[in-house]
């Protein structure tokens, strides 16, 4: 069994608490315009190509071992039905235009890696977070890996989007310690606009979770010209009155995965979203706080 | 302005704006005497009787707002020269007076005294002279290729740290003691009882010039408190007079005396000579604790007064700049500081219990408060530490000047026991300098010099030829060309290094010798457990321990070198080993692929990649074992170092470019740091990576991290550098230290150093002002790797 992992992030401290390795699953259900790994979204290995950086050398073309690569009109094309991704073509770029998204791992690969840092861990009361994209969508994987870190006393957080069978969350919640839940906009209309889909099943799933497991931080990213509204928060406050949440992290939004968009040839809508001003953010978590939640702006 | 009170204030703006500059009282009251009795006493006794004439006949200095008084000249940055070790010639005075970076000034009339009484006695005499007349052509060629430097060229052996005999007896008390062992001396049958008779004697003289020293102060305060017209400071001066009559003659009975009697004795060890990181209190919380506590009970001291005489002493190391360098050993050591060092923390050296207390909180208070360059202040942390003292250590570190460093205190015990000293001495143990382990008190733990190893690696490559002098100066050991595996390279390289590590060596002998016989220190023999007892000298290997250091530079510039090549060349076969060659021969003009190839897409040391890190420990282990447990002449043992202070700029200054990448001229690594650039899996990797060699099998090595201040901001952020000090510590880490400014700061303060005077930033073992550093030193620290939390 292998899974499509585009990043191993050591010494990753926004994602759950303490020092953690946080492992980037490929492909999510969701599209969220501001979605700052944009390269996690497909679920296939991708080339990012940074035309910017490109000198149009000619060598990518020259090692290509599939010859899927050609210069078409002073842009490096890649045949996507040739490439396999093997990434000769990202060690002889000289100035470094290429990348390649994802490395498939066996679960033991995995483990090996992030169990490395357990003495981090065991420092700081952190671990290992699953994220994403959207980890749940491998779940077999997902569920053998979280399973295994357990076995080895590792502290695991994962970190959903929520719009999974809940059979998926069930099946890892006994070896989740926390679940990192990111809820993002409670109109379903804009929901609908912003990231693509309903969020019925996030909501549902939400609920549901909440009455499995008692370890549930919710993120919330906020987006000027999204959902950077009162309404949005007082509408949260009543959605998960009873839920238990322990800890909610208010995510200002920012534009630093701009670039890339550009790399994966992908549209960025930068001009319907904004950061968020400081006051509001701070307005924001007085809301939360006034109802006895523990809020943290940032990750 | 920084400062608890308004007297710390005035006093530490007074250290921090006066500019240093040189005095000549030290070299002619020495060449006065010199004049006069050289040849008619044993040499022992005549620089004992030496310090004793510098000691009755140089000028007094109490600042105006003073309560620790003493200094090493004339009053705050001025400096002393020592003309028998370093005879400065008018040239290196004009250099020193106007160089741009730690510069002195030197007065006209001083140069032509220099030229007139100074240089006529001591040209040809001086240490430094006799070390150059008595090393062989081919140390001498592998000295100026930058193979090597030699810490005794300008200076005297030092690294000496006090224990806690001076705060329990006086000096009246030390020398009935040394007294006894004269007449205890066998002259029937003991061979040496001559030799260890004039030692002795040399060594009650330096207490009595010590004594001679206090009691001047003491008439001093008195003669300046009869004129005082202020009330309140005529109180002071009287007060002070008071703490001189019981310090340094007998123990202190206070906390003021306490700290005024390791003053006086700081100034007496750097009087009698220019010794190499001056003198350290080391573990001073737990000597000066019994003194803060009786007292306090007493109701006769509080924190306010406490902290304040603290400040004082602070000032004190801060008016003494380390003693001018000039040529090869100012590159070695570029910097005003002189590295005199406070341990604090770490556990009780009599119960092995946690040794923090209430003055360790003053320490850290005062150190926060001062924000000076000196004295290099660092905190031990052990098993036993409270957390409360780690994060308040770590609170004042993520400020951004980089103290305190952090030092493990269970491996600098380990390192002692496996160098063979008892648990007990291993105790009293911490580091000095830089991260320079020793067991205080009782250990004359030496440096000796950095070794070039990446420099090593490119004679090999060049079959022993180098290309900065253009000269020979290695083994033939073959062309890496017709090499048929990476075993033929290493083989290569081993040999290399043996040859490189004896050049060094056979040149260590003759100099230890030098001081042995001809530079004794007695005052210094005083001070340290073992002297006594053997009648033998500090430099003469009189101590109860005696180890000599050899520094190794660029651990992490090599290992990529070697990884570059067993990788590219031999195992992928990207490319041949002459094509390399001609690419670092064209600093990779031209040979941009292969450049990439090196740079980027090759398994790097500080990853926690074990292909990397094994031959890491390839290389760690070959250089320790030719170098740990071999002799020194005075029956001491070498042992290893992983430090660099700024030699790394040096250093990469004098080699081509290499096979990792690295261009022509470039720093190598410093410490035990990854390569600039290559460690690119964060922190922890690095971390990782570092620990994978046995520090304990050495004598201190170093590390350096940066992060952006933004990435460790909040309690969580002390929680997670807390945690990462803790987790390196528990994997038997040395030392770490951390640079928390971001690189847009620093490329500001190099741009207009006018605006950030204040600016100071780690630079090896210890901090410095950003300004006083040569362009080549900002630009590598402003290139180290940023480390930031995501």
């Amino acid at each position: 069994m292998k899974a499509n992992i585009f990043n191993i992030q050591k010494f990753s401290v926004h994602d759950g608490p303490g020092i953690r390795t946080t492992v980037f699953f490929k492909g999510c259900p969701l599209k969220c315009l501001w979605c700052h790994n944009p390269e996690s979204q497909n679920p296939k290995k991708e080339i990012l190509y940074d035309i910017n950086k490109c000198v149009l050398c000619g060598k990518c073309v020259e090692v290509c071992p599939q010859n899927a690569v050609r210069i078409e009109n002073n842009v490096v094309l890649t045949d996507k039905n040739k490439c396999n991704h093997c990434g000769e073509c990202v060690i002889y770029c000289i100035p470094g235009a290429r990348q390649v998204a994802g490395k498939e791992y066996t679960v033991d690969e995995v483990l090996k890696e992030v169990i490395k840092d357990k003495v981090f861990y065991e420092h700081s009361n952190g671990g290992v977070t699953v994220s994403g994209g959207e980890p749940l969508i491998q779940i077999d994987f997902v569920e053998e890996l979280l399973k295994k870190l357990k076995e080895n006393n590792i502290h695991t957080a994962v970190d959903t989007c929520g719009t999974v069978n809940f059979e998926n969350l069930q099946r890892v919640a006994p070896y989740t310690d926390v679940f990192l839940y990111d809820l993002k906009i409670m109109d379903d209309e804009k929901h609908k606009e912003f990231v693509g889909s309903s969020n019925k099943l996030i909501l549902e799933n939400l609920k549901r979770l909440s009455q499995i497991h008692n370890n549930i931080n919710l993120r919330m990213i906020i987006v000027e010209g999204v959902n950077a509204e009162e309404k949005h928060i007082e509408e949260t406050l009543k959605f998960i009155k009873d839920l238990g949440i322990k800890k909610i992290n208010l995510l200002p939004y920012h534009d630093i995965a701009k670039h890339k968009y550009k790399k994966l040839n992908m549209f960025y809508e930068d001009h319907k979203m904004k950061k968020p001003t400081e006051e509001k953010m701070q307005a924001f978590k007085e809301m939360f706080e006034s109802n006895n939640y523990n809020v943290k702006i940032g990750g | 302005m920084r400062g608890y009170t308004e007297r710390t204030k005035k006093l530490r703006e007074e250290s921090a704006s006066t500019q240093p500059s040189v005095s000549l009282e030290r070299a002619l009251l020495e060449t006065e005497f010199y004049q006069k009795h050289y040849g008619t006493v044993e040499t022992p006794v005549l620089r004992a009787l030496n310090f004793k004439y510098l000691m009755e006949n140089r000028k007094l200095y109490i600042g105006e707002n003073e309560l620790i008084i003493g200094e090493k000249s004339e009053g705050p940055q001025v400096v002393p020269t020592f003309p028998e070790l370093c005879a400065h010639t008018i040239e290196d005075m004009t250099v020193m007076n106007e160089r741009k970076y730690i510069n002195f000034k030197v007065k006209d009339e001083d140069k032509v005294v220099q030229a007139e009484k100074i240089l006529p006695y001591w040209e040809s005499k001086s240490t430094r002279d006799r070390i150059l007349a008595s090393m062989t052509p081919e140390w001498k060629d592998c000295y100026a290729a930058g193979m090597f430097t030699e810490f005794m060229e300008q200076r005297a052996p030092g690294h000496t740290v006090a224990d806690d005999k001076f705060y329990k007896k006086g000096f009246i008390e030390f020398k009935q003691e040394i007294e006894e062992a004269i007449e205890q001396l066998d002259f029937l049958y003991d061979a040496e009882a001559y030799n260890k008779k004039s030692q002795l004697e040399a060594m009650a003289i330096s207490c009595d010039a010590i004594m001679i020293y206090g009691q001047r102060y003491a008439a001093y305060a008195r003669e300046l408190a009869e004129k005082e017209t202020n009330l309140q400071r005529k109180k002071e001066l009287l007060w002070i007079a008071g703490n001189c009559d019981v310090v340094p003659a007998h123990k202190p009975e206070t906390y003021a005396q306490a700290l005024q009697m390791y003053w006086f004795v700081h100034i007496g060890v750097t009087t009698e000579t220019n010794t190499w990181d001056a003198f350290s209190p080391g573990r001073l919380d737990q000597y000066v604790y019994p003194f803060y506590e009786k007292e306090l009970k007493a109701g006769e001291l509080d924190y306010d007064k406490a902290r304040e005489l603290m400040e004082c002493l602070f000032i004190k190391f801060n008016n003494q700049p380390a003693p001018p360098k000039v040529g090869i050993t100012l590159k070695e050591s570029g910097t005003y500081t002189d590295f005199a060092n406070i341990n604090t923390g770490g556990i009780n050296p009599y119960t092995g219990e946690n040794g923090v207390n209430d003055v360790s909180y003053i320490i850290l208070d005062a150190m926060d408060e001062m924000r000076l360059l000196q004295p290099s202040s660092n905190v031990q942390i052990s098993e036993k530490t409270p957390d409360e003292f780690l994060k308040r250590s770590v609170e004042i570190s993520r400020k951004g000047w980089g103290q305190p460093a952090f030092y493990n205190t269970e491996e600098l015990i380990q390192e002692l026991l496996n160098a063979g000293k008892t648990l007990e001495d291993a105790r009293f143990g911490g580091s000095s300098g830089c991260v320079e382990t020793g067991c205080h008190g009782r250990e004359a733990y030496v440096l000796t010099g950095y070794l070039n190893v990446p420099k090593i690696f490119e004679l090999t490559m060049n079959n022993g030829f180098d290309k900065y002098t253009n000269k020979q100066i290695g083994l033939k050991t073959g062309k890496p060309e017709d090499f048929k595996s990476y075993e033929e390279l290493y083989d290569a390289y081993m040999k290399q290094i043996e040859y490189m590590v004896n050049v060094k060596i056979r040149g260590n002998n003759v100099i230890e010798k030098i001081f042995a016989t001809q530079m004794p220190t007695p005052f210094m023999s005083v001070l340290t457990t073992g002297c006594k007892e053997s009648g033998k000298d500090y430099n003469a290997g009189g101590s109860k321990y005696n180890t000599r250091y050899i520094q190794i530079v660029g651990i992490g510039t090599i290992t990529d070198c070697l990884s570059s090549i067993k990788y590219n060349v031999f195992d992928e076969k990207r490319f041949t080993m002459k094509e390399l060659l001609l690419a670092i021969d064209a600093n990779f003009e031209g040979y941009e692929m292969i450049h990439n190839l090196v740079l980027n897409h090759t398994p790097k040391y500080g990853n926690d990649n074990d292909y990397a890190d094994d031959i890491m420990l390839d290389v760690f282990s070959n250089i320790r074992d030719n170098i740990r447990g071999r002799k020194t002449v005075c029956g001491g043992t070498y042992q290893i170092d992983m430090l660099p202070t700024t030699c790394h700029i040096y250093f990469g200054g004098v080699m081509t470019a290499s096979a990792n990448g690295r261009l022509k001229g470039k720093p190598v690594t410093d410490g035990i740091s990854p390569e600039k650039g290559a460690d690119t899996n964060g922190p922890t990797a690095v971390i990782k990576s570092c620990a994978k060699m046995d520090h304990t099998s050495t004598g201190g090595t170093l590390l350096n991290q940066k992060f952006t201040p933004s990435s460790i901001q909040g309690e969580e952020g002390l929680n997670n550098v807390s945690a990462l000090i803790r987790s390196y510590f528990c994997m038997n880490g040395h030392h770490i230290q951390f640079n928390v400014v971001d690189r847009a700061t620093l490329i500001e303060a190099q741009k207009n150093p006018e605006e950030h005077k204040d600016l100071i930033v780690r630079v090896a073992g210890y901090s410095d002002n950003f300004n006083n550093l040569e362009k080549a030193l900002q630009d590598e620290i402003i290139d180290r790797t940023e480390q930031s939390f995501n």
